[in-house]
């Protein structure tokens, strides 16, 4: 739940007042340019960065003072991903589970299964820093979902990726709802709004604009897909689409 | 274990933390110790020019038979001084003897008349040393007076017969060491003071490359990631206590102290290694690249290293750096034998573990507050 939130970074607002639900089970998409703020709600709700002002509760934890209760429940895939390259995926998968505390064991037997649903089988026992900028993002899916979350937040977790991949994500962030679990992304990919988000919020310079199903979304603004909503709530672009 | 893959996956790594100190090792064992053995004299070149034209050559000859009896000291024969002391000046040789035109009409003189300063045909003989080494300035004009005492006094002539003796000194046992042997407590300093590069590298490469915020994403805290770099750099340092000293030995030190000095040996430079992941931490604080934390990193590593391993250094200084109290009490542990619970030794152990935990406390809190990002 995130209630009047706002960051401020001295003369710019990059979270303005931003107030939304997400319900258990719901994958909800942010969607909104590059700037908007996306990746900063992201931040704040994951405990990276304190708000400036307003309230956000994750799994019935406040943000700023039961950070570490959220982190034990989440998952999160970064919009920069961040790995050691000189572990193989496979270890750096294990290493974050490892961070996690999930026992080492379960942690081997999640990062298998999840090598295999990324479609990264073959290559998990070479160097990170070997991969291509696609291998990369599913590795980093991958350590974003080893602790088996209850939220996984996923900023921008398609960029880079060719149209299978990005499909083949898309399938997993399906899966994960049918076992119950919740999902936050970001992106700016219209068709991938449209495509997975039970909800979507769009966001521009901070302010949340419009909330609701894709489908409602589209029927309330005349629209025949989200990038013309967003041009007719804004008058811009979102600029890039699949 | 990520941190222990870094070491043994990245060559750079790899190279500082354990090839380094064996390469520095051996360069130092085989420039000023005996490979393979327990340490041999040095021996230095005296260029002798003889321009002696007397009829009593014989004590010229004598002379140079008497320098290369002492087995210490090498005779090249130069036609001409200005030759010989171009040689000196080149570093070629050690010294230069020059025998006037008279030496043997004095030393002739001289033992015709011993006690009649009358008689004798006073002379000099020009002897010049290198100047750039201190080594040969102490121990090469006594070699050549000792010399000619013999040839003046007959090969009794250091046997003076006097009621006084000096006991043979067997508290420190000296005679058989080489500069080498020296060096090498300074080499267990050395190797670990570097851990302050590595620890700052680290760092700030994790934060440059987002893997701090990533890893602030999961339960796991910010001083237990610090914590497993420590245990991680307290394992690479074991591990270097066992190449340098393998090493060492390889090249001919032999410690007075057997395993137990070993065992000291790896605790109070683990806790050198201590002190230097806390100057890591600092150093990781005040910069924001990798490329700034190796180099601001020798704020820590160039005072260690000068002031605190095998370069000589003024004492009141040497004792402001963790460094030395290590090389001081491995010194007296390997060198001159001194027990386990002698008081210097127990207080440097003191001393640098005090340091250490300080300092890799003060590290811990510096990093948290200012060196995340």
């Amino acid at each position: 739940m995130v209630s009047n939130l706002v960051k401020r970074y001295e003369d710019v607002t990059a979270v303005d007042g931003l107030s939304f639900e997400v319900g258990s089970g719901e994958i909800f998409g942010l969607l909104g340019p590059n700037g908007a703020g996306k990746s900063t709600t992201i931040n704040i709700l994951c405990g990276l960065l304190e708000p400036s002002g307003g309230e956000a509760v994750v799994l019935g934890y406040d943000v700023q003072s039961d950070s570490t209760h959220i982190k034990e429940r989440i998952g999160v895939c970064p919009q920069e991903p961040a790995f050691y390259s000189h572990l193989t995926g496979k270890e750096n998968i294990e290493l974050i589970a490892d961070l996690h505390l999930v026992p080492r064991g379960e942690g081997r037997r999640r990062t298998d299964a999840l090598l295999d649903l990324v479609g990264l089988g073959e290559a998990s026992s070479r160097r990170v820093g070997k991969y291509s900028g696609g291998m990369i993002r599913r590795t980093s899916l991958a350590m974003a979902l080893v602790n088996d979350p209850e939220i996984a937040f996923l900023d921008e977790p398609t960029v880079g990726m060719d149209p299978q991949s990005r499909r083949a994500t898309w399938d997993l962030i399906r899966d994960l709802k049918k076992r119950g679990r919740t999902v936050i992304l970001t992106t700016h990919y219209i068709e991938e709004a449209e495509a997975i988000a039970d909800r979507v919020g769009i966001i521009d310079h901070g302010k949340l604009i419009a909330l609701d199903t894709p489908g409602n979304l589209m029927r309330e603004h005349g629209a025949g897909n989200l990038e013309e909503v967003f041009i007719e709530l804004t008058g811009r672009r979102i600029r890039e689409d699949v | 274990m990520k941190d222990l893959k870094r070491v043994i996956r990245e060559p750079a790594n790899l190279f500082m933390v354990f090839i380094f100190p064996v390469v520095l090792t051996m360069a130092f064992g085989a420039a000023f110790g005996g490979f393979g053995s327990g340490g041999g004299a040095s021996t230095y070149t005296v260029g002798l020019v003889d321009l002696d034209a007397s009829s009593n050559h014989g004590f010229a000859e004598a002379f140079v038979a008497g320098i290369e009896a002492t087995g210490a000291l090498i005779v090249e024969v130069y036609a001409d001084n200005a030759t010989a002391h171009d040689d000196l000046l080149q570093g070629t040789i050690d010294a230069v003897v020059v025998l006037p035109e008279d030496f043997g009409d004095s030393v002739e003189s001289f033992l015709l008349h011993p006690d009649d300063p009358g008689q004798w045909v006073n002379t000099t003989i020009g002897l010049a040393v290198d100047q750039g080494s201190m080594i040969v300035g102490a121990a090469v004009p006594p070699m050549i007076q000792g010399v000619l005492a013999s040839i003046l006094f007959g090969e009794a002539a250091m046997d003076v017969a006097i009621p006084l003796e000096l006991g043979a000194p067997a508290q420190v046992a000296s005679s058989h060491l080489t500069q080498f042997d020296y060096m090498v407590p300074g080499m267990f300093a050395y190797s670990a003071i570097f851990t302050a590069m590595l620890v700052a590298q680290a760092f700030s490469t994790e934060r440059e490359q987002g893997l701090l915020r990533r890893i602030s994403l999961t339960p796991t805290s910010s001083s237990e990631v610090i914590l497993s770099q420590v245990v991680t750099n307290l394992i690479l340092g074991v591990g270097q206590v066992v190449v340098v000293y393998g090493t060492s030995l390889l090249m001919g030190f032999r410690p007075e102290a057997a395993a137990p000095g070993i065992i000291y040996a790896m605790v109070i430079v683990l806790f050198l290694v201590l002190c230097n992941v806390g100057f890591g931490l600092i150093t990781a604080s005040m910069v924001k690249t990798s490329g700034g934390a190796t180099g601001l990193s020798f704020i820590f590593i160039l005072p260690q290293m000068l002031l605190g391993t095998f370069v000589p250094a003024s004492p009141g200084l040497a004792r402001l750096v963790p460094s030395h109290y290590v090389t001081d009490a491995l010194t007296s542990l390997f060198l001159r034998g001194a027990p386990l619970s002698s008081p210097v030794i127990m207080t440097d152990l003191l001393i640098v573990a005090a340091v250490g935990l300080a300092t890799v406390a003060v590290g811990i809190v510096v990093f948290q507050r200012y060196g995340r990002g």
